[in-house]
């Protein structure tokens, strides 16, 4: 069945290598800056690590760094917690009352535009009279970023053969005995996947964060995204490279992780 | 039968919390949004009127409720600002999603001929800069167009230019960082129903006599519609609502409709009318969300 021609013209290697290098070349060349020993951005002046250095001096900018990874790390684990007993309740809940509100509720940040749910989350706090920093961010990245941990972890529920949860109970466990030891291991990569996906997309927020921070408790892309708009500055490069490097790691021991969980089960992480 | 029914109980209770959750943090934030953009603006904190107080009673609330008009909305719909940009965040994501089509097409396509044990390695190519901060994918590019950028650097070595182009704070740069950062969002889906085409269509019209050109045009394209719809829509919706890459590379001329809201909110602190732009914006969103939706069950309703 499965004809193996190579089918390629040169039209397709040409457009496959010119595409895949306008992806990869700006962020090789940011990184290479990066180690640039000149101050000027676009003159090289030889390798160095000083950018580096500068900003681990940068008391700034290590404190708006430090926000952001905690920011990340606890709203990714909220997000994934309730993402995934959010996926439970829709794949496995059969029909309830407000299910198409929740589905709808679920769905609609997904979609909608940074600056609505950053301003209608500012505007609950400001009603609430929260003061907002840490918590207020933390929240507003949870409600977004469970969307997405709801729509990797109900995908995955959904392609798992049920049959092995009704043999479980069949076998005397309770629903709850029977998801913690049949279901629950075998959606590990994917909720996985789902906090890497959460705590990325919780490093990478600009807008929502902007809205919903306060004075004094800036995340890393706000500062960024400030200096920026003075201009380029080769601690921005170093900056950038660092996470790139993290957001890389984070991704290698998830994609180790569900390599490993799949040679037990057999199923692969989605992303 | 009856395992699944007694399984439906507890995933249920499941889904308490998170339905709590989006309650209070999705749902009746949007409900203060619909009411601010009511309420008028006032020079005070929070800035604007009325204010609800629950403490001062039903007749302090339905009083508050009396003092709502559609004033704001009357104000986005007069004034040429709010109109121009409404405009220009349409124009801008019709262009940019073409621009997509055009440049996403040939590398989808080409990934779809890939030998099948490359395919993995190439799709995961595309989505790993997908991963990479938006942000950082965005001040990369500020690097290469600057005044003495790499671009500017290269094209002068080249003699394609005498002098150095303004690059930065041009539509030009806008279109480039929403290509490059839009891109995977194109590719992907057009990949998936480009690689799930039957070969032998296409053996069938070689063999009809049909050139590879003419077999392109008359089978391949047409059955990928269904690929260029849903990369099409995924892409020109979050572009609607754009905010950081017209703000960081185009130039400060004319704005879209997600920089008009930031503007009123941050630096004029005009919270109402901050608060109609948003309403207007999702307004903006409703048809092609509709669209997509439909097309999705299309999609559905034909597999089956």
């Amino acid at each position: 069945m499965v004809r193996q021609v190579n089918r390629m013209s040169p039209f397709n290697v040409t457009s496959l290598v010119l595409g895949l290098a306008f992806l990869y070349l700006p962020i090789v060349i940011l990184v290479i800056y990066s180690f640039n020993a000149s101050r000027l951005v676009t003159v090289w002046g030889g390798w160095s690590l000083r950018w580096y250095f500068e900003f681990f001096n940068d008391r700034a900018m290590l404190d708006a760094a430090w926000m952001s990874l905690r920011v990340a790390a606890v709203s990714a684990t909220i997000a994934t917690l309730l993402g995934t007993l959010a996926a439970v309740g829709l794949a496995r809940g059969e029909r309830f009352r407000g299910r198409a509100l929740f589905s709808g509720m679920l769905y609609a940040p997904l979609v909608m535009p940074e600056v609505i749910s950053g301003l209608s989350l500012l505007l609950l706090f400001v009603a609430l009279n929260a003061e907002r920093g840490f918590w207020t961010v933390t929240i507003a990245h949870t409600t977004l970023t469970m969307c997405f941990v709801t729509v990797v972890v109900q995908s995955r529920l959904a392609s798992l053969d049920r049959s092995l949860e009704e043999a479980a109970m069949d076998l005397g466990c309770n629903p709850v005995q029977a998801f913690i030891r049949v279901t629950l291991p075998l959606i590990v990569p994917a909720i996985a996947a789902g906090w890497m996906l959460a705590f990325t997309l919780s490093l990478d927020d600009v807008v929502i964060a902007s809205f919903t921070t306060g004075p004094g408790s800036a995340t890393l892309p706000i500062r960024i995204y400030s200096e920026v708009r003075l201009g380029v500055k080769p601690e921005i490069n170093a900056i950038c490279t660092m996470v790139i490097a993290l957001i890389a790691v984070v991704i290698v021991i998830a994609s180790l992780a569900s390599k490993l969980s799949s040679t037990q089960g057999k199923s692969a992480a989605p992303l | 039968m009856s395992a699944r029914r007694i399984f439906a109980q507890p995933a249920r209770y499941a889904a308490i919390a998170p339905y709590l959750w989006m309650v209070l943090f999705f749902l009746v934030p949007f409900g203060f949004v619909l009411k601010i953009s009511l309420s008028q603006t006032a020079i005070a904190q929070p800035p604007y009127l009325p204010v609800f107080d629950l403490a001062e009673g039903w007749a302090a609330i339905t009083a508050a409720f009396s003092q709502l008009s559609l004033d704001n909305f009357g104000l986005l719909a007069s004034d040429s600002l709010y109109l121009s940009s409404y405009l220009r965040s349409v124009v801008v994501a019709v262009i940019s999603t073409l621009m997509l089509l055009v440049i996403g097409y040939p590398i989808a396509y080409g990934m779809a001929r890939l030998p099948q044990r490359w395919q993995p390695i190439a799709m995961m190519l595309v989505i790993v800069p997908f991963w990479t901060s938006f942000l950082i994918r965005i001040y990369a590019w500020i690097n290469i167009l600057q005044h003495d950028g790499l671009l500017n650097k290269v094209l002068l070595a080249l003699h394609v230019v005498s002098a150095p182009v303004v690059w930065l704070s041009t539509d030009t740069a806008m279109y480039i960082g929403i290509v490059y950062s839009y891109l995977p969002f194109m590719i992907l889906p057009l990949y998936a129903t480009l690689s799930k085409l039957d070969a032998s269509l296409l053996e069938a019209a070689a063999d009809l006599g049909a050139s590879p050109r003419r077999a392109f045009w008359l089978v391949t394209f047409p059955l990928s519609l269904p690929g260029v719809g849903a990369g099409a829509l995924l892409c020109f919706i979050p572009i609607l609502g754009e905010f950081v890459i017209p703000d960081l590379l185009a130039g400060s001329g004319s704005m879209m409709i997600g920089q008009t809201l930031w503007l009123e909110f941050f630096t004029n602190k005009d919270w109402p009318v901050a608060a109609a732009a948003a309403i207007a914006l999702l307004v903006l969103l409703v048809p092609p969300l509709v669209l997509y939706d439909r097309m999705q069950r299309r999609q559905l309703g034909g597999a089956n």
